[in-house]
């Protein structure tokens, strides 16, 4: 039973896992919130339920980065972007599979999973955007 | 006169920013307090000091914690209480308002506040790590955010939806190093040309080396009393008649609108009530300027220009010494250099140099009212003050 399982950035990853891009729903309000927060943060309840997302977007903006910490070294340079995602909220992730001259503002991204999971903390598997 | 004194400045310290080998952060601070105490000798450190307040970002930086009773010894004010305050690189802003705080609420007549970091001695890596923890971890630093990255998007947004160049970004750099190379006690005491920012290697597109502060070791700290006090101190305070601090999401991403800083935004307006008056009284200010792109959202945000003309503004060189408001006379976190716990009480060392008639070569003439404004991570804390002459 899905509202057995805890709003928590956790959960949020355990569902990664599973493919599925998952947020909290304010029961009361309505209002959407990824990251999932134990408490609606606009009507302060904890009437809650999980929604699943459409992993369909448009990019709202990005950057490439060439300077990047120790352990993204080896894909360097990489592009960071923010999308907004059709159902409403926003997500930041890696695009990849497009070189950087060709990505532009608004262009249409989709969310993708990598299911992987690395040894060390925190063991979550990852999501990112593509075309 | 505009603004009611809310607390008085007394005295003020800073110790050189800069790649200071050999000297721990609270060796840097007692540097500061040294010049403050100095400064004013009606003061009586161990007698009239009651509290301080001390902002300090990373412990990581020299393994070691517990900043308040540290420094406080360091600056021979044992056994006062001692309070440390985080909000990343606005540690220090945040503690100068929790010692207006003291004062106002009658709990202590003098309080110190300051801030300090020591940053160069460790490799560049491992700073942009321990500074990267000022930004959400469970999904920016996850997928490879990093600072100069987080305020790229900023910039990216800001270029697509008004315009902004490149070169205009470069130009707050030019325009900072100028101040900068008129500081003593700045870091970076050079100017730059504007090729030569545009030339700089990229660091995060469409952010280059020279769009970025710099990793500093420093120390600031101020001494703040009543209004009604202040005299019996010197003859010469500077006085806050403003003051506001807001807080925003930790994450860039869960917001609207990338192009500008809500938090400072919204502690601009707090402080612009308080202090009863418009952006355009503004002789003097100290603007967060980590990223050249923040200065430019600055001018914005606080209202000298309007939403979307900051890159114009700097342009027709509104943002300079004999501008419409002189930003930034230190040579800000871009050239003075950015010591993250110590630069909120840094900016305000500055106005009180500016409006003490201590500004020397980079003396803004006549300067009545100053203003700073200073960003926490991403813009998740902004915190302004409102300063004015005696």
């Amino acid at each position: 039973m899905a509202q057995a399982i805890p709003f928590t950035i956790e959960s949020f990853y355990k569902f990664v896992g599973e493919g599925k891009l998952m947020a909290a729903k304010c029961n009361k309000c309505g209002y959407v919130s990824l990251p999932p927060k134990p408490m609606c943060p606009k009507c302060l309840t904890k009437d809650l339920s999980w929604v699943e997302l459409k992993n369909r977007g448009k990019l709202l903006s990005y950057t490439v980065i060439h300077v990047s910490p120790a352990q993204f070294q080896s894909i360097c340079p990489y592009i960071l972007g923010i999308m907004k995602l059709e159902d409403g909220p926003n997500l930041i992730g890696m695009v990849r599979g497009i070189e950087t001259s060709k990505i532009n503002i608004g262009m249409s991204l989709t969310v993708d999973f990598d299911k992987s999971l690395p040894s060390q903390w925190p063991s979550w598997p990852r999501y990112f955007f593509k075309p | 006169m505009v603004g009611k004194p809310l607390v008085s400045i007394i005295s003020a310290g800073m110790s050189k920013f800069g790649k200071i080998d050999g000297m721990y952060g609270r060796e840097l601070f007692a540097e500061a307090a040294k010049e403050a105490y100095e400064r004013c000798p009606n003061l009586n450190p161990k007698k009239n000091i009651k509290a301080l307040f001390i902002g300090m970002m990373g412990e990581s930086f020299e393994h070691q914690g517990h900043t308040g009773p540290t420094v406080a010894d360091w600056a021979g004010l044992l056994p006062i209480s001692a309070y440390r305050t985080e909000s990343a690189c606005s540690s220090s802003a945040t503690a100068l308002r929790c010692g207006m705080f003291a004062v106002l609420s009658g709990m202590a007549d003098v309080v110190m506040v300051g801030g300090v970091e020591k940053m160069t001695h460790r490799a560049t890596a491992d700073v942009t790590e321990i500074l990267a923890t000022a930004s959400d971890f469970p999904f920016e630093q996850w997928n490879g955010a990093t600072f100069p990255g987080l305020f790229a998007i900023v910039a990216t947004a800001h270029m697509h939806k008004y315009g902004t160049k490149e070169e205009q970004m470069a130009m707050v750099a030019v325009k900072n190093h100028h101040h900068g190379a008129m500081n003593l006690k700045a870091h970076m005491q050079k100017e730059i040309t504007l090729e030569q920012a545009m030339a700089s290697r990229v660091v995060a597109w469409p952010l280059k080396l020279y769009d970025c502060s710099l990793i500093t070791d420093g120390a600031s700290c101020l001494i703040l009393t009543k209004p009604n006090l202040a005299k019996k101190f010197t003859d010469t305070p500077v006085h806050i008649i403003g003051s506001g601090q807001a807080s925003d999401t930790i994450g860039l991403y869960e917001r609207n609108d990338f192009t500008s800083l809500k938090a400072g935004k919204l502690a601009a307006q707090e402080a612009y009530k308080m202090a009863d008056i418009t952006p355009d009284k503004v002789d003097v200010a100290e603007v967060h300027d980590c990223f050249t792109i923040a200065e430019i959202i600055a001018y914005e945000d606080l209202g000298f220009c309007k939403p979307g003309k900051g890159g114009p503004f700097i342009e027709n060189g509104d943002s300079q010494i004999g501008g419409k408001v002189a930003v930034n006379t230190s040579g800000g976190l871009k050239a003075k250099g950015h010591p993250v716990g110590a630069t909120g009480t840094a900016q305000a060392y500055e106005i009180y140099e500016q409006l003490t008639e201590h500004g020397e070569r980079r003396q803004v003439k006549g300067a009545e009212i100053g203003l700073t404004h200073n960003i926490g991570g991403l813009g998740a804390t902004g915190v302004v003050h409102i300063f004015r002459r005696d």
